[in-house]
Parts: structure tokens; C-alpha cells; sequence
């Protein structure tokens, strides 16, 4: 476990001393305060619980955007700058590696949606909502931004350069995203598969209001770890190409 | 110290290493040459672990790189044509780092310091990698290549795009490295080799052509004699004498100028005795005679089958 130390102590100093990290950071935390205002917010009357509902529901969209523009670099990159060859000759195995960077981009994601916390406890000073419901949408947060990371691992593992990796890791969250529109037009049994594999629709909105279930903490779980898996084995695979 | 048989890595359908061979002791300065595509760079990936070979096994220090690649790596430094650094860090967090993920648990510190004094490095010590000359740069990347005191080095083309003062830097670095480590150094320049190395494997089409010191090498090629003759007289007389001589097998002239004739002269064994007796006999005035050696450029158009032997005095 050493490796996975040091590879995730590199890269958060990585994210600190790039002004990538910072960007990201920067255009996520506008965009949330944007629609936090605009839309959570709203014009209409709303009740408290409803607007931190919606905020984890467009906070959830702006993290799985972060999380494409974070994995596209975690592969990609290294294989782009030549630095993948002294990892790959080094004696760490690829799950090593995998694990390392899937950790720090998972603490910097963690990170950057930890810096919205002000606007959910603004709701929760001015209104009525319980502390628990903002930790559950954090935890679902982290979860479906997890899972996004993850998928844009295997991307980045595969791409031969940042651009691809992060066109192919889009195209996965919103492949996995719009699976919910095929389940309602495919016929039984797919349709309930399809609509179990949906990374937002069934499997997000209990942790927007608030409730936390095993059976989707599982699914996404197993997301992640399939998705690191198959990341690894793609890494093994170069070494036979 | 390694021990690497019958290896073959096909990309597609082309083999790019096939059948290779060969064992390097331990403390040698081995160099691969060839020309560019010839198989130099894969042959290195695999030593390094990064490819693995089709078919074939290396071992390295006795150990099976396919049976045990984790433990082998950890015992290899390698500097690839592109230099493998994080612009972001300084040199020494860099080679921190290397070492550490190289399995070096004990003296990081010491381990860096030492690394930054054998390439030079310490004045730029806290500078940030991303900042460096390119030859500094390379020069961090031979440091990350021996921080962890690997028993074998691998250097895929050292010197690429350096100027000429940096790569007589380069060249001294590497040769001081010798005394500590393994190295194996690839290069399609031919003076580079012909100064750093004990011995030469020469790469052609994923094959090793030939393999030995430059003076076996060139005694490899070298089956004819070559002489340079220069004479009072015409290229017709001259051609006249030695079609007399049944051991020239072909001549070239180089210059006829002011009644001077100048040319090279290949004969099947040794006849300099005859060639100027006969010359003489002939009325030619014989200015000068010499036999000529091949240098490593022809020997290395030879065995790479770039050309015929360019022969020069």
C-alpha cells in the first residue's frame, strides 16, 4: 500500500501546484452558486427541503462534469508526457497505480464539492432541514461522482491522449445516464436491468431527499470497482501490445 | 547480469525484435546500435519490463523478468527517448518520489543528494523540472534513472536533440556511471557508441547482426584489403597495371589531376608488395601507397545493411 501513498501524495501536490485543479474548482463552485440562485432558489415560493433537493440535483450534474474534466488527465496524460514509462518500469503493479490516482482525484473531487457546503447550510440556517439530509446528498454526491471518475478512468487508461480520453469518459456518464429513457422503451426483463444500471435516475434521487439505501450504495460501489478493474486490466493489457 | 534468449515482439504482423540473443556482464557498457526502426527501442522496453516479449525470456541478476516483473524493475533504471519528469515538481521532490516508488525505503535524502551530484544537478536542486534547459532536463532524467542505485541502466538514445557541448556532458556522465552499474545505451550515433561503450550489439530489422568490440566488428567486415594509391601517370595506365594483378578484385578512381592519378584499390588478400612492384615496372611514378581501415561508419553501413562499405584513409 505504500505505492498507492506515494502515487496519491504526487498527485494532490499535482492538483495544488497545476492551475488545472484550481480551474476546475473554480468554473464547478460558479456554476453551483449560479444555479443555486437561479434555480434551487428560484423565483416561487419553495419549501426548504425542495430547494436542497435541487441542489443536489444540479450539484450532481456539475459533478459529474468535474469529474470527466479531472479523469480525462489521469491516464492520458502520464501516457501523453512520457511519465507512464517510469510508473510502468517501476515496481508498482497497475492496481497500485489505479487505486493511487482513482484516491487523490476522488479527495480533490470530495474537495471541490466540500467548498459548496456554505449554500446548503445557508438553506439549512434560513430553513428546515435536517443535517443528515446535506450529509446523505454529499454522501450520493461523492457516490455518482465516484462512479463518473471511475468510468473516465477506464477512458483516460484507454485513450492515447487527454482529448479522446475525455470524449470517450462523456460519452460513458451519458450513455449511463440516459439509460433510464431506454428502459421505458425496452421490454421485460432488460428494461428493469437497464433501468438498475442508470447512474442517475434510480439509483441518485433517494440521497437527494435525503435517504441513504444499501442497495444503491451497492450499485454504485460496484460500478467503481468493475470500472477500476477493468482500468487495470486495460493497463496489463499495453504491456502485450 | 542479463541474459536475455530467442526474444521476439511482433507488432501486428512485423516483428520488430526476432530472435534475439545475448548476454551482458555485470559492469559492462554495452551500446545498441542501428539504424532508426531496427528494434533498438523495443529491445529496451522489454529489459525494462514496460513490453512484454511475444516469446522468448530475459533474466536479469538470475531473476525471470516474466515471472517476477515487480522484483526485476525495482533493479533497473530507465531513461527513455522522452525523458519521463513531472514539469510541476522540483528535482528533488521529483527524484524523491522516484526513489520511492523505485522501492527505496531507507536515505531517500542521501539517495537524491547523491543522484543530484553524479548528473550535475545540484544548483538547480529546488528548481522546478518544467523550468530547466532541455539539457538539464535530460540530465534529471539520468538522475531518476540511477537514484535508486539500480544494478542495470537503460538508456534509450541519451543524447537526442542535445547541443554539442551538452552531449559531451551526457557522454562523460554516462561513461562515469560505468564503474557502479549495467548500462545499456542505444544509439544510431555511431561516435556516441564508439566512445561510451566495451562492446556493441548491432541491430538490423530486429536482429542482431553482430556483436562485439568495434576492433572484432570491424575484422567482421574488413575481409578485403583496401588501399589508397596515388601515381605519376593517367587512370587509363593505372588501369592497365592492375588488370595485370589477379588479386585486385575492383578499383575507383578518386582524382586525376596535373598527370596525378588517385584511387582505391580492393584486393582479395593482401598484395601491396605486387601492386607497387607492378606500378613501378609499369613507368608509373608511385606517390603514395596506403593501406586503409575501415572506420565504425562503414562497419556499421556494413552490418546494418544501410550501404557497401564506405572505405576511407
Amino acid at each position: 500500500m505504500r505505492n498507492v501513498w506515494w502515487i496519491v501524495r504526487r498527485e494532490l501536490g499535482s492538483y495544488l501546484r497545476s492551475p488545472a485543479g484550481y480551474i476546475i474548482i473554480f468554473a464547478v463552485l460558479v456554476l453551483d452558486g449560479l444555479l443555486f440562485n437561479a434555480f434551487a432558489i428560484g423565483a416561487g415560493a419553495k419549501k426548504s427541503s425542495e430547494v436542497l433537493e435541487h441542489f443536489f440535483y444540479f450539484s450532481s450534474g456539475s459533478i459529474l462534469v468535474g469529474s470527466v474534466f479531472v479523469s480525462m488527465r489521469l491516464i492520458a496524460e502520464e501516457r501523453q508526457t512520457g511519465t507512464l514509462a517510469l510508473l510502468a518500469t517501476s515496481p508498482v503493479a497497475e492496481w497500485q497505480l489505479i487505486l493511487g490516482k482513482y484516491v487523490s482525484a476522488l479527495t480533490f473531487l470530495a474537495v471541490m464539492t466540500g467548498l459548496t457546503f456554505y449554500m446548503p447550510i445557508l438553506v439549512m440556517v434560513n430553513g428546515k432541514v435536517s443535517l443528515a439530509h446535506i450529509l446523505a446528498g454529499y454522501f450520493g454526491l461523492l457516490l455518482i461522482g465516484g462512479a463518473a471518475l471511475a468510468l473516465g478512468m477506464v477512458a483516460s487508461a484507454l485513450a492515447p491522449n487527454q482529448l479522446v480520453a475525455a470524449v470517450l469518459a462523456a460519452t460513458a456518464v451519458v450513455v449511463f445516464l440516459l439509460l433510464w429513457l431506454l428502459s421505458r422503451i425496452a421490454s421485460p426483463p432488460i428494461d428493469t436491468l437497464v433501468a438498475y444500471l442508470s447512474l442517475h435516475d434510480k439509483h441518485f434521487r433517494p440521497f437527494m431527499r435525503g435517504i441513504i439505501s444499501i442497495q444503491d450504495v451497492v450499485f454504485y460501489v460496484s460500478l467503481i470497482y468493475v470500472s477500476l478493474l477493468v482500468a487495470t486490466r486495460v493497463l496489463e493489457a499495453r504491456r502485450w501490445r | 547480469m542479463i541474459v536475455a534468449e530467442h526474444l521476439t515482439k511482433y507488432y501486428g504482423e512485423r516483428a520488430a525484435v526476432d530472435d534475439v540473443s545475448f548476454i551482458i556482464k555485470q559492469g559492462e557498457v554495452v551500446g545498441l546500435l542501428g539504424l532508426n526502426g531496427a528494434g533498438k527501442t523495443t529491445i529496451l522496453r522489454i529489459l525494462s519490463g514496460l513490453l512484454v516479449p511475444t516469446s522468448g525470456r530475459v533474466s536479469i541478476a538470475g531473476v525471470d523478468l516474466a515471472a517476477n516483473p515487480e522484483e526485476v524493475r525495482a533493479h533497473i533504471g530507465f531513461l527513455p527517448e522522452q525523458p519521463p519528469l513531472y514539469p510541476e515538481m522540483t528535482v528533488t521532490a521529483f527524484l524523491a518520489f522516484v526513489a520511492r516508488i523505485k522501492g527505496l525505503r531507507k536515505n531517500i535524502a542521501a539517495a537524491v543528494r547523491e543522484a543530484l551530484e553524479v548528473t550535475d544537478l545540484v544548483a538547480v536542486a529546488d528548481d522546478r523540472i518544467g523550468t530547466l534547459s532541455h539539457g538539464y532536463m535530460r540530465r534529471v532524467g539520468i538522475a531518476q534513472a540511477v537514484v535508486h542505485r539500480p544494478p542495470l541502466v537503460l538508456l534509450d538514445e541519451p543524447t537526442s536533440g542535445l547541443d554539442p557541448v551538452q552531449i559531451v556532458h551526457m557522454r562523460k556522465l554516462i561513461r562515469s556511471l560505468a564503474g557502479n552499474h549495467t548500462v545499456i545505451v542505444s544509439s544510431h550515433i555511431l561516435g556516441e557508441i564508439h566512445q561510451l561503450c566495451d562492446r556493441i550489439l548491432v541491430v538490423k530489422q530486429g536482429r542482431i547482426a553482430a556483436e562485439g568490440a568495434e576492433e572484432e566488428l570491424a575484422g567482421k567486415v574488413a575481409t578485403a584489403t583496401v588501399v589508397k594509391v596515388e601515381v605519376r601517370g593517367d587512370a587509363a595506365q593505372l588501369a592497365t597495371v592492375l588488370k595485370g594483378l589477379p588479386l585486385v578484385s575492383r578499383h575507383t578512381v578518386n582524382r586525376e589531376a596535373a598527370g596525378v592519378t588517385e584511387a582505391t584499390i580492393e584486393m582479395t588478400s593482401d598484395g601491396r608488395e605486387a601492386l607497387s612492384a607492378a606500378v613501378i615496372r609499369a613507368g608509373l611514378g608511385l606517390r603514395r601507397l596506403e593501406r586503409v581501415t575501415l572506420e565504425l561508419e562503414s562497419i556499421f553501413l556494413e552490418l546494418t545493411g544501410g550501404q557497401q562499405p564506405e572505405v576511407r584513409s
